[in-house]
């Protein structure tokens, strides 16, 4: 299918990210941590685990519980976010935990929890992807038992065309089509653990988009390992 | 909870001028400051002491005066002890302990006249600029209330105003000019362990505290704010001596701001 | 049998992390921290990578302390039960040390507990005990095993302390011959320093030295520079062959 999206806002190329730093070892109070930036979007992740989990009627006796919390901080937004939960930020800690799960081994710690809380310092689209990015390496940089990393970026479609990694400007174009969609995938098995979408995009569209974003989320993985990687160098 | 025979080390420690860390009593954890780190927000910096590390944000908008200061600017400061940062914190709405955070470090800004809010009026009684800062701790390593105050005052002075179209604000689109800023108020902490007077707490510091004196001084010496924390009481003579190691401390802080600025 | 794929993709003592490839073909086999996966062998944990013979295992970087039978702990009074007390070990799990565990004498009932151990006093023990559910029962009766007065605690990754400890207990006791402090450590990574306290504070910098570079060689000699530095003695360390 034609299209009118034939350069992007920024000049990349349709399936190029924007740059991406991602560090491990942080936030030296936690267990495990990571910063994971792309582009302006920037995500602190810190785990504290396996501990003691409270009340009591949320454990588990057959292993340990994955507790993600997504938060905004206040400036982070053009608009202002106001401190505390919203709907928007649970839905995003639950579909969080959900593209987690799928690699983590919590069978030796029964009963107790392992919590994941992400905060995003500053945001250009692509938050709740930067956030599972940064938790993935937490979760490593921590010890925990997991078969591979869990790389995410946010697929678009703008009027038919397929893009990686939309950023705010994109996200807001007015006077075209777009199509936000989420992924994120295990990538030794190219299994997908996040999948949502915000638009309109026909079947074919989506499993081209699918594709593409495969060898992207390998390399972000890449930069994922490395980053704890160099922890451990000089 | 406190344990004694751990408080008790610390002030045959302190008796011979050792910190646990092996600072002296009056010695500052190294500091680092750094601003303009977040794009989305008009102002920000980022404060390193030691492990303790603060992100401050300024966000800036339009909004109805206050009915008692119609002529005059709004400035709110806000603060969590976000989980993130350290294990012994929740989830939750924020606890006392940050709400005396974000008192105490809006008291010294407001009450050391740091802004002159009168030139933040746009149209007296209808609508005036809004100032919201959120001082959020990465790392908490102590002494929130110092840092997270170095860091709004910085944030400040990083802060520009923003482009105003039809009496709304234009996100996004920075101008040159920043904040009406009139003066830096500094807050210094002073802890007291026994008989021993400490600046710059770490957080096994602190859960040993007897008692704490935050201190806000201006470039003259001049006090605005004064908040008394702890369970044990002070001396007037106690009082008196913190006050002074306060003023000391907080000049060689206020250079550590300018040079970064 | 077709031997040209069987390849190595790492070397011992390297740093490995999750996802990633550590060897291709079936000549390999997944010990600790990895598994298998077709026809690749893959880390499934943070940490160092050890080859024995065809078997590639890690030894873990980060993580919780896990309870374990034997294992000599430092735990923290954090509750006075009716049977005993109940202990935080830096773990997920809390232990309990039973009444008739406390001391060799005789405990009556209804006696008051807080006479041999109060709320945030700091014990040596021993785990007697896991269950399935890791729940933990230790005991203070016996070497070594006492209430810790005076000093202070530090907390340290347990996956470090045999580096702290060393072999044989050198890397600790070059510390203590240094210092002058005594130091217990205990497998949960809760570390118990007593001393002077300039020479706490060494004691705790040279600890903290290790932790950072429990994965790197050559650490003895950094350890013993550092501590020749920071007390302007030298160190006699006789090598027992």
């Amino acid at each position: 299918m034609e299209s009118r999206y034939n350069k992007r806002l920024d000049g990349r190329g349709f399936e190029e990210t924007r740059p991406i730093i991602a560090r491990a070892g942080v936030i030296n109070k936690a267990d495990g941590s990571a910063m994971f930036r792309i582009g302006r979007t920037t995500a602190y992740a810190a785990v504290y685990g396996p501990r003691e989990l409270h009340p009591k009627h949320l454990q588990d006796p057959k292993k340990g519980v994955l507790r993600c919390n997504y938060n905004m901080m206040p400036f982070s937004a053009e608009e202002r976010v106001r401190p505390g939960p919203s709907r928007r930020s649970r839905e995003i800690s639950m579909v969080t935990e959900k593209a987690l799960l799928p690699v983590v081994n919590l069978e030796d710690y029964p009963n107790a929890v392992v919590d994941v809380f992400i905060e995003l310092i500053e945001t250009d689209a692509g938050s709740r992807c930067a956030g599972i990015c940064a938790a993935s390496i937490a979760l490593a940089d921590a010890g925990i038992i997991m078969k591979d990393m869990v790389a995410a970026v946010s697929t678009g479609v703008i009027d038919h065309r397929i893009v990686i990694d939309l950023d705010g400007e994109e996200e807001h174009l007015a006077d075209l089509d777009v199509a936000d969609i989420p992924i994120a995938m295990i990538p030794s098995t190219e299994e997908i653990t996040l999948l949502q979408m915000d638009g309109k995009a026909s079947k074919e569209e989506l499993f081209r988009a699918i594709e593409m974003v495969k060898p992207v989320l390998k390399r972000i993985a890449e930069v994922q390992r490395k980053a704890l990687k160099e922890k451990y160098k000089g | 909870m406190m344990n004694q025979d751990l408080k008790a080390h610390i002030n045959e420690a302190l008796k011979k001028g050792v910190r646990l860390d092996g600072r002296k009593k009056e010695e500052y954890r190294k500091i680092e400051i750094t601003t303009g780190v977040i794009a989305t927000a008009e102002g920000s910096a980022l404060v390193k002491c030691g492990d303790t590390e603060v992100i401050a944000g300024v966000k800036l908008g339009i909004g109805e005066p206050y009915p008692d200061s119609p002529d005059e600017g709004v400035l709110i400061v806000g603060s969590e002890l976000l989980p993130l940062s350290n294990p012994e914190f929740e989830t939750g709405p924020p606890s006392i302990d940050a709400i005396e955070v974000a008192r105490v470090i809006d008291r010294g800004i407001r009450e050391g006249k740091t802004i002159n809010t009168k030139k933040l009026c746009i149209e007296k009684g209808e609508c005036v600029w809004t100032v919201m800062i959120d001082v959020l701790p990465l790392n908490y390593d102590g002494n929130l209330i110092d840092i997270g105050g170095i860091a709004a005052l910085a944030a400040l002075k990083d802060a520009k105003m923003l482009e105003v179209n039809d009496n709304k604000v234009v996100y996004g689109k920075r101008t040159k000019q920043s904040l009406p800023i009139m003066s830096m108020p500094v807050p210094v902490t002073i802890l007291k362990i026994g008989d021993n007077l400490i600046v710059d707490p770490t957080e096994a510091e602190e859960a040993v505290l007897d008692a704490r004196l935050t201190v806000s001084i201006l470039e003259d010496g001049t006090l605005c704010a004064l908040q008394k924390g702890g369970d044990a009481s002070l001396s007037v003579k106690d009082i008196n001596e913190m006050i002074n190691l306060a003023v000391k401390k907080s000049q060689d802080i206020r250079r550590k701001i300018y040079e970064a600025l | 049998m077709n031997m040209g794929n069987e390849k190595l993709l790492v070397k011992d003592k390297d740093v490995v992390v999750p996802g990633e490839v550590l060897a291709q073909g079936m000549n390999y086999l997944p010990g600790q921290g990895t598994y298998r996966y077709n026809d690749k062998i893959i880390a499934n944990r943070l940490g160092l990578l050890t080859i024995e013979g065809k078997v590639l295992k890690t030894m873990p970087l980060a993580g919780r302390y896990l309870p374990k039978k034997n294992d000599i702990i430092i735990g923290r009074v954090i509750d006075i039960l009716i049977s005993g007390w109940k202990l935080d070990i830096n773990s997920a799990y809390p232990a309990v040390l039973p009444l008739k565990d406390a001391t060799f004498g005789y405990i009556a009932k209804g006696a008051d507990l807080t006479k041999y151990f109060e709320l945030d006093d700091y014990v040596v023990v021993k785990i007697t005990n896991v269950t399935s559910q890791n729940l933990v029962d230790v005991t203070c009766k016996g070497q070594g095993l006492h209430k810790l007065k005076g000093g202070r605690i530090i907390k340290v990754n347990t996956h470090k302390v045999p580096r702290i400890i060393g072999k044989k207990g050198s890397m600790v006791s070059l510390i203590k011959k240094a210092t002058g402090c005594k130091i217990i450590v205990g497998q949960n990574g809760t570390t118990w320093i007593s001393g002077e306290p300039e020479m706490e504070v060494v004691t705790v910098n040279a600890i903290k030295m290790i932790e950072e570079q429990a994965h790197k060689s050559g650490l003895t000699d950094k350890v013993k520079s550092y501590l020749e530095k920071a007390t302007g003695k030298k160190i006699e360390v006789r090598i027992k062959e």
